[in-house]
């Protein structure tokens, strides 16, 4: 005979129970994951299994070179949003003229790392999350461990690499359109010279604002790895799960993102 | 058909294993000999993927030993066990081929990744594979562009091409028409005899197992219900195995009281909810 179901204040307390157990494994996941990857970037070579540079070369023109234009696109936008918005503000002080400070140092502490994250989540992320979810389902991932082929070296290193190379990249990219979008026009606005633009620019930001912005993007490049490695190796299911698995990583990944910004902001400013 | 020896390539003593809470393997005693078809039947659920998951070391047992090749590969570490995956190859029932890549550098990986081969010889290789399964010529190609049976044939290729010792099918000959499935059959047993390896393979095709088996392991419910010849099996006396052989249904015996417990989700006799 089946055995009396539990009431829902139990199903309930279950239901919580189950879910922190989860969230705990996805943290040792991750953990493993880092440590995997470290070995075999660091071993892979002395035990003849190094990581293979023309899957990271062709991984990072995914992730960096062919999310460029979109990443231009938005970073200049955003720039010319920060410098509409900030003559705005401040005139209502007669202060426009210090609108390069806010300029500066908002996008490259923020807006630029920021910006790259998400897009890169929403396009790399996902695509990836994808990928591993459908080799998973397809028994690929089953197919190259029989093969002595350990998954993490040949699908996360590289993918992991090519991130934490391509998304500081990017963030710099962003950095230097997004400033520029921004002085072409505050230049017009203000009547500033492009020459005095760049030289506030420069005065205003120290390479500490630098490696604030950049050294935050390094933590989101890995972060959106591993939320998407982790997503598609969990995938059940068929077609569907893969849909699942994407939506899940992209959501997890930009909530990461902004969250982890948040703490690294108070952390380092506080 | 191969003489029977007694080199064990596989050895399979009191496997017990789990999916979640579910026992899937109970006690399964197995073994596999040198240069040997061994052919694994049973219905669906019966836990022949799950057995061969565990021969492939894909799932941990919950209890019991399994020695492949003389190395136990619960114990293997990470670096041991890929090492022992170049004595082994494997077609699984998808095909299992990498979407990315074409035919041709889905039978190379292996050769890339585990030899020091320059990529001519690599190619010479995989084109000497492609010949053995019929399929020279379609290195090109991608996965998505073959038909069902070139799918299997391709993998196959891809299984073999590091000679392995031994070789695993999982349902070589599943959604295939017949004149393609025998067509696989007797690709097996060539291969068989001109690499000399051990084949396991996974099948419902009573017509593909009779032929190309030395032995036939039946698996039921979890257990192994027998291991025999093609012969021995046939003659068996056993009524599940002739009920398999003959595609018979069992009939069940329906206790009304659970069969209306299952559907309501209320104990009957206590009329309340279970």
């Amino acid at each position: 005979m089946a055995e009396p179901r539990p009431n829902i204040v139990i199903r309930q307390t279950e239901a919580i129970g189950r879910s922190v157990i989860e969230s705990i494994e996805t943290v040792g996941q991750w953990a493993a994951l880092v440590g995997e990857s470290l070995f075999w970037i660091f071993a892979g070579p002395r035990l003849n299994q190094p990581i293979r540079i023309s899957i990271v070369v062709r991984q990072m023109m995914e992730i960096g070179v062919m999310a460029l234009p979109i990443v231009a696109l938005l970073s200049a936008t955003i720039g010319v949003m920060l410098a509409l918005q900030g003559i705005y503000t401040l005139k209502i002080f007669g202060a426009q003229s210090q609108v390069v400070l806010g300029i500066t140092l908002s996008i490259v502490r923020e807006f630029a790392p920021l910006i790259t994250g998400i897009l890169v989540a929403g396009r790399s992320g996902s695509a990836l999350a994808a990928r591993l979810a459908t080799m998973q389902i397809n028994q690929e991932v089953d197919a190259l461990r029989v093969m002595g082929i350990n998954p993490v070296r040949y699908l996360v290193v590289p993918s992991l690499l090519a991130m934490v190379i391509m998304v500081p990249a990017l963030t710099f990219i962003a950095d230097l359109i997004g400033l520029y979008a921004a002085g072409v026009y505050v230049t017009y606005d203000l009547g500033l010279s492009q020459a005095g633009y760049w030289a506030q620019v420069l005065s205003y930001s120290s390479n500490r604002d630098l490696w604030h912005g950049i050294g935050k993007s390094v933590i989101f490049a890995v972060l959106i790895t591993l939320i998407a490695i982790v997503n598609g190796a969990r995938v059940k299911g068929g077609a569907e799960g893969v849909g699942r698995a994407t939506t899940r990583s992209v959501v997890q990944s930009i909530s990461a993102i902004v969250i982890t910004d948040m703490l690294f902001v108070y952390a380092v400013t506080s | 058909m191969s003489e029977a020896t007694d080199d064990l390539v596989i050895e399979v003593k009191g496997l017990v294993a789990h999916y979640g809470k579910r026992k899937i393997l109970d006690g399964i005693d197995f073994d596999v000999r040198a240069n040997e078809i061994m052919v694994i039947m049973g219905g669906s659920g019966s836990g022949k993927s799950t057995l061969v998951r565990q021969l492939l070391s894909l799932d941990r047992p919950s209890s019991g030993t399994i020695h492949v090749l003389g190395k136990e590969i619960a114990k293997l570490g990470t670096v041991e066990r890929g090492e022992f995956y170049k004595d082994i190859g494997v077609a699984f029932q998808s095909g299992a081929l990498f979407s990315s890549m074409s035919v041709g550098e889905n039978i190379m990986l292996p050769l890339t990744e585990h030899t020091k081969l320059d990529e001519q010889t690599q190619e010479i290789m995989m084109r000497m594979k492609l010949e053995v399964v019929d399929l020279a010529g379609f290195e090109d190609l991608m996965p998505a562009e073959l038909s069902g049976g070139m799918t299997k044939r391709a993998a196959l290729a891809r299984a073999v091409v590091m000679d392995p010792k031994i070789l695993f099918c999982d349902e070589p000959s599943a959604g295939l028409d017949p004149v393609v499935s025998a067509a696989i059959d007797d690709l097996l047993l060539r291969l068989r005899d001109a690499l000399q390896m051990s084949i396991v393979v996974v099948t419902h095709e009573l017509e593909s197992a009779f032929k190309i088996a030395d032995r036939i392991t039946i698996l039921d419910e979890g257990k192994v219900l027998m291991t025999g010849t093609v012969d021995e099996i046939k003659d068996s006396d056993n009524e599940r195995i002739q009920n398999i052989l003959h595609r018979r249904i069992e009939e069940e015996t329906l206790d009304p009281d659970a069969y209306l417990e299952r559907l309501t989700g209320i104990d009957v006799k206590a009329g309340a909810p279970l």
